[in-house]
């Protein structure tokens, strides 16, 4: 069949206006691609950070918040859990492990963690890999702190550099924890999860920098020395804690322990179950996805449209063209055919070239996403449900070539011979 | 048995009552040059429409090659054009971003019987650009790079490959000076010769008709007469 290189060397010799066209459409192809990507990716990356942990236990509140201070690093708690609690909690039957954070306190902007050595052991990302370190190893001295792998890279740390903790999670903190520096003694390899954005250090460590400090304020000639804090810290039990993330001997067990944690009478607390906490996170987000998604498909449809405009405003340019094919032989049906294959080339460039877009948007911005904010977006093959969904563009591309294809199969019909012009 | 007889034909275009032909007979035989003269309006445009098919009279009958059009369907008419009949406008004959020589091989893109009959198309193609005097360097350049007289002449050659029964050449030489006409209708009609087609040649030039085997006066055959 020779009339698709009829319609090829047509687009050619248009290849301007062409090209725009199919430009067009492939910034809002690509525009889509992303809206779709990144928020299944997002959402990869949220899971990502949770899949060891079946329960978090905070202080009463949604599960919402507390997944999201207490995991990602949003928002602040409200409300500390009490140490008895803790220690209820770890002596528990379903309980196989229990690992309490503390936080509060920040390095440059980038969250400090006072956790036990528990949690190297335990925690689990992405399929449940274990934390590994890129250099070091976990905190063995009160004054050691274990950085992630970005706040290493970030800030230009290696092992055995001192630094300063500030208090408060902003990143410009007045008061400083700089009577008691601490030491590098690890550095984790990369997770994409906001573990790469933390530090930690022992619990001991958390206590013992706020040891004489009420309100958020250090009391006046309260400031420890190394040597006094590490004496203290020999009989210090911390008073509360951050939250409490629980793995259970039998995934079974978890929605009785979740039921007795919430009625807990000796303290209001919550537990979460963290796939059940994203899916409420979800929800709320969803309405801005669903806004999103709105604004893809009118961009895609504001392509096609423009592929329309083209293909019509040249349609009567090419009039003597039809009428040409048409004293040579050519059957209405084939013209029509032609303008639908143009119409369907069209489209499908604009498709291709929008995803090889939207991959190279994906590419570039992956490492930004994952340093500020933490959440790893891997260049994923697009999902079954967005290549039906490209096919359904191309489909409406190929209707949208029947307008002009109709036009001019009525028109050729009505010409006669020769275009009277 | 003629190439072509029309007889009793009335067509009007369609949504209009005034009828723009109204043909008692016109017959051409296979290899004739005939002159047919019609000045603009004489309805010179419905009659060749008719003979290629793009559209039906209202009553009447039109046999071409012992096929009567009329009871041929919209596809099996196109498809009779393509086989049969080659085409010169008056102008805008080719597509202008395809080169000479695609541009002559078009009506094989439309049809086997003239892509068979041609034989192998590229050498049909050069031997009629050849024919038609136009020399070999034209023949790769765009349509749309050669004057108006060459291109006229690579319509020649496009409306005589795959040697159709009949030419229809609606006012061919209109845009062409009285040399490069004369010159035309030289070319024009050896290479009809060789290729044993019939010529209907549709023109309001009086002074062409003299070379024509026969001539006819559109005005005179119509009686729907000329509204302008």
């Amino acid at each position: 069949m020779t009339l698709p290189s009829l319609a090829i060397r047509s687009l050619a010799n248009r290849r301007f206006a062409i090209g725009l066209t199919v430009l067009t459409i492939a910034l809002s192809i690509a525009l889509l691609v992303l809206v779709e990507q990144l928020r299944s990716e997002v959402r990869e990356g949220f899971y990502r950070s949770v899949s060891g942990t079946d329960l978090i236990v905070g202080a009463r509140t949604s599960p919402v918040q507390l997944l999201l201070y207490s995991v990602f690093g949003l928002g602040e708690a409200t409300n500390n859990v009490s140490w008895e609690s803790y220690q209820a909690l770890s002596g528990t039957a379903e309980v196989a492990w229990a690992v309490p954070i503390s936080l509060g306190d920040a390095h440059q902007g980038y969250r400090v963690v006072g956790t036990e050595a528990g949690f190297f052991d335990h925690y689990r990302y992405a399929d449940r890999q274990p934390l590994e370190f890129a250099h070091g190893a976990r905190f063995d001295d009160l004054f050691d702190v274990v950085l992630g792998h970005q706040v290493a890279r970030k800030l230009d740390y290696a092992l055995g550099d001192e630094i300063v903790l500030a208090h408060g999670t902003t990143r410009v903190s007045l008061q400083q924890h700089d009577n008691l520096p601490f030491t590098v003694s690890g550095i984790l390899a990369p997770t994409g999860t906001p573990i790469d954005q933390q530090l930690y250090i022992s619990l001991t460590a958390h206590e013992a920098i706020h040891i004489g400090w009420q309100n958020g304020m250090p009391r006046p000639g309260a400031n420890l020395s190394d040597e006094q804090a590490r004496a203290m810290a020999e009989r210090l039990t911390p008073d509360s804690v951050t939250a409490i993330l629980l793995g259970l001997t039998t995934r079974a067990a978890v929605f009785g322990l979740q039921r007795r944690v919430n009625d807990y009478r000796q303290e209001a607390l919550s537990a979460v179950l963290p796939g059940i906490a994203l899916q409420q996170l979800w929800r709320i987000t969803g309405l801005a996805e669903q806004i999103l998604r709105v604004v893809a498909a009118l961009v895609v449809l504001s392509g096609l449209l423009g592929m329309l405009t083209v293909l019509l405003t040249t349609l009567n340019e090419r009039r003597r063209e039809m009428a040409i094919l048409r004293a040579n032989g050519a059957r209405p049906l084939q013209i029509a055919g032609l303008l639908v294959f143009e119409a369907g080339l069209l489209a499908a460039a604009g498709i291709a070239l929008g995803l090889v877009m939207a991959f190279a948007v994906q590419a570039i911005a992956a490492p930004w996403l994952l340093s500020t904010v933490g959440v790893n977006l891997a260049v994923s093959w697009p999902s079954a449900l967005l290549w039906k969904l490209l096919g359904g563009i191309w489909l409406a591309g190929l209707i949208v070539g029947t307008v002009p294809a109709l036009m001019a199969y009525r028109r050729t019909l009505a010409d006669g011979m020769q275009v009277r012009m | 048995m003629a190439l072509l007889e029309l007889q009793d034909l009335r067509f009007a275009w369609p949504g209009q009552m005034q009828a723009v032909l109204d043909i008692d007979s016109l017959r051409i035989e296979g290899g004739e040059r005939l002159f047919l003269r019609g000045p603009s309006g004489s309805g010179k445009s419905s009659l060749l429409a008719l003979i290629g098919g793009l559209v039906q009279p209202q009553q009447g009958s039109l046999r071409c090659l012992g096929e009567e059009l009329t009871r041929l369907s919209g596809p099996k008419r196109d498809r009779f054009r393509a086989d049969h009949l080659g085409v010169i406008f008056q102008q805008f004959n080719l597509l202008p971003w395809l080169d000479v020589r695609a541009n002559v091989l078009l009506p094989c893109r439309f049809s086997k019987r003239r892509a068979q009959r041609a034989g192998p198309a590229a050498d049909a193609a050069e031997a009629l650009l050849r024919g038609m005097d136009l020399e070999s360097e034209l023949w790769t350049r765009r349509a749309d790079q050669l004057s108006v007289g060459q291109q006229q002449r690579v319509a020649a050659a496009r409306a005589l490959i795959g040697q159709p029964e009949l030419v229809l050449a609606d006012e061919p030489t209109s845009a062409l000076d009285t040399d490069r006409r004369d010159n035309f209708l030289d070319l024009l009609f050896a290479q009809c010769e060789e290729a044993g087609s019939a010529l209907l040649f549709v023109s309001h030039d009086q002074q062409l008709a003299e070379r024509f085997d026969r001539q006819l006066d559109l005005a005179s055959i119509n009686r729907a007469g000329a509204p302008s």
